[in-house]
């Protein structure tokens, strides 16, 4: 009895809080989770195409998203720690998380050009989705002028990517 | 003594001389070095006035690697945060210059 009340509250958080939390306005401490979280998602992208591809289009591309993202993440991280904020996890970090899991997983069984096609088709998907999110929900909602502006960095950043990632999949076709 | 200031007279004269003489001034002006800061994923304002054998000195103030590359493959400057790197231009005309690793940063420098 103990237990399915438990679930049932596991449930009703999880079907009700859950996108009640996505559709309110989201707070700073998760703000800066979604932006890392993002960020730490292109980073391991770019890491599992350095390991599987040969081309080199690619792996510059790869190299690029590892080298950018880190910058921007490490900024947040030392600013987080300034503003004495702690990221706090939330339905759309783990919605990202688990997309994210997917898509490495189909990457993982894939080789050679079908490999650099799915990925940076997905690098193409990916930044949209990301800068949507920036636009849309990430940066009206931030309260902390610097972690905006840092968000705005972050935009024009996932905006440049998605520019070259087209550039790079038209090349390879 | 007397031969080491007539000899700085002959130095003079020869030095000066173009200068005052044939060349048109223009020409002979000594090259400026002018200073881009690349910053928050853009290049900063561009000089306006640039000349044959000028150079540019691309600052990097942002938190990513970026480069200055000329379309027509004259300088190609591939600058670390925080780096900054030096391009003489060499010839007249526009040189259009790109971040190879972010497209949309790119200008146009105008060479008299």
């Amino acid at each position: 009895m103990k237990s399915q009340v438990s679930l049932f509250c596991a449930a009703t958080l999880l079907g009700l809080a859950g996108p009640a939390v996505a559709a309110d306005a989201p707070t700073d401490p998760q703000i800066a989770h979604i932006a890392y979280t993002a960020g730490n998602i292109d980073i391991a992208a770019g890491k599992q195409a350095l390991a599987k591809s040969h081309s080199k289009a690619i792996r510059s591309f790869a190299q690029e998203m590892v080298r950018d993202h880190t910058a921007v993440n490490n900024k947040a991280l030392a600013l987080v720690r300034k503003l004495q904020v702690t990221p706090e996890d939330n339905p759309t970090s783990q919605s990202l998380t688990k997309d994210a899991g997917t898509e490495r997983a189909k990457l993982a069984k894939l080789r050679g050009a079908a490999f650099d096609r799915e990925y940076i088709n997905n690098e193409i998907a990916y930044h949209k989705t990301v800068n949507s999110a920036l636009e849309s929900t990430l940066i009206p909602n931030a309260k902390n002028g610097e972690l905006k502006s840092l968000l705005q960095t972050g935009l024009t950043l996932f905006r440049e990517h998605q520019t070259h990632a087209e550039q790079v999949a038209k090349a390879l076709k | 003594m007397i031969g080491r200031s007539r000899l700085a007279r002959i130095v003079a004269a020869c030095v000066g001389g173009p200068l005052f003489c044939a060349v048109p001034i223009s020409a002979t002006a000594a090259p400026h070095v002018y200073t881009v800061v690349i910053d928050k994923l853009r290049f900063g304002p561009l000089p306006a006035k640039l000349h044959q054998g000028d150079t540019i000195l691309w600052v990097n103030k942002d938190m990513f690697r970026h480069t200055a590359t000329a379309l027509d493959h004259s300088f190609d400057i591939d600058l670390m945060p925080g780096q900054s790197g030096k391009a003489v231009l060499a010839k007249t005309g526009p040189i259009s210059f790109v971040c190879r690793y972010h497209p949309s940063m790119k200008g146009v420098l105008q060479v008299k």
